[in-house]
């Protein structure tokens, strides 16, 4: 049987991960609640806005069963909002994250909205190096990277996708694009931990 | 690089899906919605009901404001401008605002025409009663849909019954033919290839979120259970007896709108809501949801 992954539903972009699993055959449910993260493999944090997201996790109790699915080796992926969530410091302003990662991540890094953008960047998913649609949307900058982090794309020379361990962070929206090889890749890494 | 696209407009109000945007007037009501868990705030002069009361024009909120409330939060801030006021949306993009939305609670300063709104880097937001005026404003360029309710009322009445309008009327081309589309491009004064693509998809193709009349956490969940992706909050929390804790507990009821126990939970001991006013005495020329067209 292959895995089930959850996407954290409490706001923000949700659907949209889910409808990518489900381009790629990829079983997926909302995880609204923190005991159903026993039901699932894997996680998905979605963009979304980083503070709300965190009121609701903090609210109900989600930090402590974060902590256990990631101490389990179930892999977690954060876009946006979820690389801010998941990094060990984060700036601009400074706000609680849970470290499961060794970043330190900078808030609307590139500015307001109208500084958004979408461009290509280069990244290395295990199959050689290409070109991806990215789209940024008051994004995070990664402003440092721990020596067990690993960089996985790249834009202008900085670091906007990176992996430690069990743990994957991307500062752009790969579900917001038709590419949907960051997801191929998470999904690759959910797969492993499980058998 | 590219900058203002649709594809950034529209996505932005994908990542404000299942939250709460408050209406605020100041920094310091900006903050209090930042620490409730809203996903953005909306700046304006007045809120809609104090409009109501006391009359004269509405207009963009003081450039001031704008920049102390963009100071005080790091969320989105969107700020509204009038209806067709083209040069106050200029304004709110050049401050560097996150969404405009082009509101009915504003006075209208153009009786024919709104703003064209592919003319902009910044995404707009804009009101609608049913599908054909939600399709005419994406047809201009809006990058989000919200319908309009009956602003400063604290009755979810009429943002009910613009819900189901956009959502019946959603459902009804996706059971027309082909040949019939035409037609009701004409009968719903909206874009032929709109119509086309929703008959289609089955939906809008940009987000839709409810506004105007929500005032407690049930309310909010009810909106979201019609089909809101997200709700718009004015005067209902900060003319309520205490907007710190009813507008957290709105944005818990939009995050678990399907979950009664939960709702129950967070609706408890919220103080006093907005007093309301029954909109169907209100006369045609007091309704706010009849500007714009």
């Amino acid at each position: 049987m292959d895995v089930k992954i959850g996407v954290l539903a409490l706001q923000g972009d949700f659907d949209l991960h889910r409808q990518v699993l489900g381009r790629i055959g990829v079983a997926s449910v909302e995880v609204r609640k923190p005991e159903q993260l026993d039901e699932v493999s894997g996680l998905i944090m979605p963009g979304g806005e980083s503070t709300t997201l965190l009121k609701l996790m903090r609210a109900w109790d989600f930090v402590p069963a974060l902590e256990k699915f990631h101490a389990a080796g179930k892999p977690i992926f954060g876009t946006c909002a979820g690389l801010i969530l998941l990094a060990r410091e984060v700036e601009h302003p400074s706000q609680l994250s849970l470290g499961f990662i060794d970043i330190t991540a900078e808030r609307n890094a590139y500015g307001r909205q109208k500084e958004s953008f979408e461009t290509e960047i280069e990244a290395d998913l295990g199959q050689g190096k290409a070109e991806i649609k990215a789209i940024f949307i008051r994004a995070p900058r990664i402003r440092r990277l721990g020596p067990g982090v690993t960089r996985l794309a790249e834009f202008r020379g900085e670091c906007v996708m990176a992996r430690e361990g069990t743990v994957l962070v991307a500062a752009f929206h790969p579900e917001l694009t038709d590419d949907a090889s960051a997801h191929q890749y998470f999904a690759g890494m959910v797969r492993s931990a499980t058998t | 690089m590219e900058v203002g696209t649709l594809r950034l407009k529209v996505g932005l109000a994908e990542m404000l899906k299942g939250g709460v945007i408050m209406d605020v007037t100041n920094a310091e009501q900006a903050k209090i919605a930042e620490d409730a868990g809203a996903v953005a705030v909306m700046a304006l002069e007045r809120v809609p009901s104090d409009i109501r009361r006391d009359g004269g024009v509405a207009r963009m909120s003081p450039v001031k404001k704008i920049r102390e409330i963009q100071a005080a939060v790091s969320i989105p801030v969107m700020a509204k401008c009038r209806i067709g006021h083209f040069v106050e949306a200029q304004i709110l993009e050049a401050l560097g605002v996150d969404y405009i939305d082009e509101s009915e609670v504003l006075t209208p300063a153009d009786e024919h025409f709104h703003v064209d709104k592919f003319a902009f880097k910044v995404p707009f937001v804009c009101g609608c009663r049913d599908l054909g005026e939600a399709l005419r404003r994406i047809g201009e360029g809006a990058a989000l849909i919200r319908t309009k309710g009956e602003a400063g009322s604290g009755n979810i009445v009429e943002a009910v019954r613009h819900m189901r309008a956009v959502v019946s009327g959603i459902k009804r081309l996706t059971t027309l033919g082909q040949e019939e589309l035409m037609t009701e491009a004409k009968n719903l004064g909206a874009p032929y290839e709109l119509v086309r693509w929703i008959s289609q998809h089955g939906m809008l193709p940009v987000p839709n979120f409810s506004a105007g009349g929500i005032a407690t956490p049930a309310d909010a969940a009810l909106m979201m259970q019609l089909g809101a992706q997200a709700v718009f909050v004015g005067s209902g929390i900060f003319k309520s007896a205490d907007p710190a804790v009813r507008a957290r507990a709105i944005v818990q009821a939009t995050t678990h709108f399907k979950d009664p126990d939960m709702l129950a939970k967070v609706s408890e001991d919220l103080g006093e809501a907005m007093a309301g006013i029954e909109t169907s005495k209100l006369k045609e020329s007091e309704l706010l949801q009849t500007r714009g067209w």
